[in-house]
C-alpha cells in the first residue's frame, strides 16, 4: 500500500511534467511541443499578475506574520498574568478554514456596511477604506486575512524556542548592563534562528498554497488584480480546458517550492549534525 | 514533544524587575516575587496584548453580532453596533434553507458531507500513518531511505502539481468524484505528514521495549496492536486533532473529487456567499460561516495544549 501510494506521487508529478511539454488542450495529447506551452506561460498577463501577487502576498505575509508572531511570544513570555487566555486568544484564529477567514474579513472590508461605512456613520465622513474594491490595495486585504489567520501558528512555534533559551542569559546580560531589547535583539532572535526556520518554511509552503482565501474573499477580482498561481492551474484545468498550459505553471511552481524550500531544509539538517543530533 | 513541556511546566524563573536592582537580597527571602502591575513597562505589555487580542477576536465578535442581527439594521452599515433586536432566524436559515445556486437546502447537507468524508478518512489516514511508522522505525524496509525522502518531498509538493493526473487515474477506475474518491485522496495527502508524525513518536520510545517483544515472539501485527498502539495513544489523539481541521477545513480537494452531491462544507459556505442572487443576507453569511467553523473551533477549544502539540508535530516536516 504504501509503495503503491508513493508510486502514485512520482507518477502524477512526471505526468503534469510530460503534459507540460506537449501540445494538449482539453484531453492530453502524446505529442511533443517542446518548451512552447512555457512561452505561452510566461508571455500570459495572468500569469505574470498572479506571479507579481504572489511575490507581494509572499513577501508582506511572510514579514508580517514573523513579526508579529515574534512580538505575541515575547510580550507573553515576559510573565504575563492569564498568559494562557492570550495565547488561546493568538492561536483560535488558525484553527478555521481559509475559506471561513475569507468571508469573515471580506465583510469586514465590505465598502458600503463594512469598516468604511462604520468610520463614516461615526463622524469621519471623508474616511477612505475600501482596498477591497481597489485594484492595486485589494492584495492586501488578503495578507491582512491571512496573517489574521496564521500570525498565531508563528507564535506557538516561537514560544516554545523562547521557553528554551536559558535564563541565566538574561542575568548574565542585565549584570552588564545591557537594556532588554538589546537582550532580545542580539541575544535571543539569534538563538531562535531554527524556530524562524521553523515558521519560515510552513509560512512558505501556506504562500505556495494560497488559493481558497483569495477564492472566498475576492474570486480573483477586481478584474484579475488578485490572481494567484493555484487559482490559475485551476481556472485553465477545469474551466479553460487548458491542460497543456495548467501543467506548465504547476511545473513552474513545482521547481520554484524546491528553490525556496530546499536551501530552508538544507540549512536545518546542518544546523541539527552540528548540534550533534541525527 | 518538548514544545508542550516548554510551554506548560516553565522553568521557574528569577526574573526582576529594575525595582528590584538595589536589594537582590529580598528576593532570597520572599517566596515568589510577583511583578507588580503599574510600571510603564507592565503598562505597555498588556497594551500591546490587549491590542493585539482586540484584532483577533474583532471578526469573530463583528460575525457573531452580525449573524444575529435582522437585515434592516445591517442595511444602516453599523457593524460593530450590538443589535437592538436579537434573532436567530438567520441561523435557521443558514443551517436549512440557504440557496447554493439552484439549490435551497442550507449548509446542513454541507456538514452531513463533510462528516461522512471525515471519518473514513481519519480511519485510514491514521490506521496507514502510524503502521507505515512503525514499520519504517523497526522494521527492515527495502528502500526506506527513498521512501522516506518522496514522503519528504510529499509533504512540501504544491497540490496542483498533480492533480490532473489524479482525476485521470480515479476517472479510469470509475471512482471519480464520489466519496471513496476524496477520502482516498485525503489519506493520499495525509500520508507524508501521517507518517513522519508517527515516525518521529516510535523514534523516541525506547528500542528495547520492541527488541524484548521480538524475542518474545512477537510477529509484525501482534506488537503493533499489543505493544505499539497502546503505547502510542497521545500521538493517535494529536494525529486526530491535525487530521480533522486539516480535512474538515479543506475546499481544494473537496472541490474536485467530491462531487457535486457531496461538496464538503467548506465548499458549500463558498458557493452559499457567492451565488445568492437578489439581495446578499449578510446575516445568513455570517451564521453560515460560524456554523462551518464550529467543529475545527470545537476541536480547538476541547483539545487545548494538545492542539499546539498537533501543531509541534505538524512543524517536523520543517
Amino acid at each position: 500500500m504504501g509503495a503503491t501510494v508513493l508510486i502514485a506521487y512520482v507518477a502524477s508529478i512526471l505526468w503534469t511534467v510530460r503534459i507540460s511539454l506537449s501540445n494538449s488542450k482539453m484531453l492530453p495529447r502524446a505529442d511533443w511541443a517542446g518548451m512552447t506551452q512555457y512561452v505561452n506561460l510566461f508571455s500570459s498577463d495572468r500569469w505574470t499578475t498572479a506571479m507579481i501577487n504572489t511575490s507581494l502576498f509572499g513577501l508582506f505575509f511572510i514579514v508580517g506574520a514573523l513579526v508579529l508572531g515574534f512580538l505575541l511570544a515575547v510580550f507573553i513570555d515576559q510573565k504575563v498574568r492569564l498568559e494562557g487566555v492570550f495565547r488561546t486568544v493568538f492561536l483560535y484564529s488558525f484553527s478555521i478554514s481559509f475559506v471561513a477567514c475569507g468571508v469573515i474579513w471580506q465583510w469586514m472590508f465590505n465598502p458600503a456596511l463594512g469598516i468604511q461605512r462604520s468610520l463614516r456613520n461615526w463622524g469621519w465622513e471623508s474616511a477612505r477604506f475600501d482596498w477591497i474594491a481597489t485594484q492595486d490595495m485589494a492584495i492586501y486585504c488578503i495578507v491582512i486575512c491571512v496573517l489574521w489567520h496564521s500570525s498565531g501558528l508563528v507564535m506557538a512555534i516561537l514560544l516554545a524556542g523562547l521557553r528554551g533559551i536559558d535564563e541565566e542569559l538574561w542575568k548574565a546580560a542585565r549584570i552588564e548592563g545591557i537594556p532588554r531589547w538589546r537582550y532580545y535583539l542580539s541575544i535571543v532572535l539569534p538563538q531562535l534562528g531554527p524556530a524562524f526556520g521553523t515558521a519560515t518554511v510552513l509560512l512558505a509552503v501556506s504562500v505556495v498554497k494560497l488559493y481558497d482565501a483569495v477564492v472566498a474573499m475576492t474570486n480573483g477580482g477586481p478584474g484579475d488584480a488578485t490572481d494567484v498561481p493555484t487559482k490559475f492551474i485551476m481556472d485553465n484545468l477545469f474551466e479553460r480546458q487548458n491542460i497543456g498550459l495548467a501543467s506548465a505553471a504547476s511545473a513552474t511552481m513545482l521547481v520554484t517550492v524546491v528553490i525556496i524550500v530546499a536551501p530552508l531544509l538544507y540549512a536545518r539538517s546542518r544546523a541539527k549534525a552540528a548540534a550533534g543530533r541525527p | 514533544m518538548s514544545l508542550i513541556g516548554q510551554m506548560r511546566g516553565r522553568p521557574k524563573r528569577e526574573y526582576r524587575s529594575a525595582q528590584h536592582e538595589g536589594s537582590p537580597m529580598r528576593n532570597t527571602l520572599s517566596p515568589r516575587p510577583r511583578q507588580p502591575l503599574f510600571t510603564p513597562a507592565r503598562l505597555g505589555v498588556y497594551f500591546f496584548l490587549i491590542s493585539a487580542a482586540l484584532f483577533f477576536l474583532l471578526p469573530l465578535y463583528v460575525m457573531g453580532i452580525t449573524s444575529i442581527k435582522p437585515m434592516s439594521e445591517i442595511r444602516l452599515g453599523n457593524i460593530f453596533a450590538f443589535p437592538v433586536e436579537v434573532t436567530f432566524e438567520p441561523w435557521a436559515k443558514a443551517w436549512s434553507s440557504a440557496c447554493t445556486g439552484l439549490e435551497c437546502r442550507g449548509i446542513s447537507v454541507g456538514f452531513w458531507n463533510s462528516t461522512r468524508i471525515l471519518i473514513p478518512s481519519l480511519v485510514l489516514s491514521i490506521l496507514l500513518g502510524s503502521i507505515n511508522g512503525y514499520a519504517l522505525t523497526y522494521w527492515r524496509v527495502k528502500w526506506a531511505g527513498w521512501f522516506f525522502g518522496i514522503l519528504m518531498l510529499g509533504a512540501f509538493i504544491p497540490y496542483p502539481v498533480m492533480l490532473y493526473p489524479l482525476v485521470r487515474m480515479f476517472a479510469a477506475v470509475n471512482l471519480f468524484q464520489s466519496i471513496p474518491n476524496i477520502v482516498l485522496i485525503h489519506t493520499f495527502f495525509g500520508m507524508p505528514i501521517m507518517t513522519l508524525v508517527f515516525r518521529n513518536y516510535y523514534a523516541s520510545l525506547p528500542v528495547e521495549l520492541f527488541k524484548a517483544a521480538r524475542i518474545d515472539g512477537g510477529g509484525f501485527w501482534r506488537i503493533y496492536f499489543q505493544l505499539m498502539v497502546p503505547m502510542s495513544l497521545p500521538i493517535f489523539v494529536v494525529a486526530l486533532i491535525l487530521q480533522t481541521t486539516g480535512i474538515w477545513n479543506d475546499f481544494l480537494l473537496g472541490l474536485i473529487f467530491a462531487g457535486r452531491e457531496n461538496y464538503p462544507m467548506t465548499v458549500q459556505l463558498n458557493n452559499i456567499i457567492n451565488s445568492t442572487q437578489g439581495e446578499k443576507v449578510y446575516n445568513v453569511n455570517m451564521a453560515a460561516t460560524l456554523l462551518t467553523s464550529m467543529v475545527p473551533l470545537a476541536v480547538y477549544f476541547i483539545s487545548g495544549r494538545w492542539f499546539v502539540r498537533g501543531i509541534a508535530a505538524g512543524a517536523v516536516k520543517g
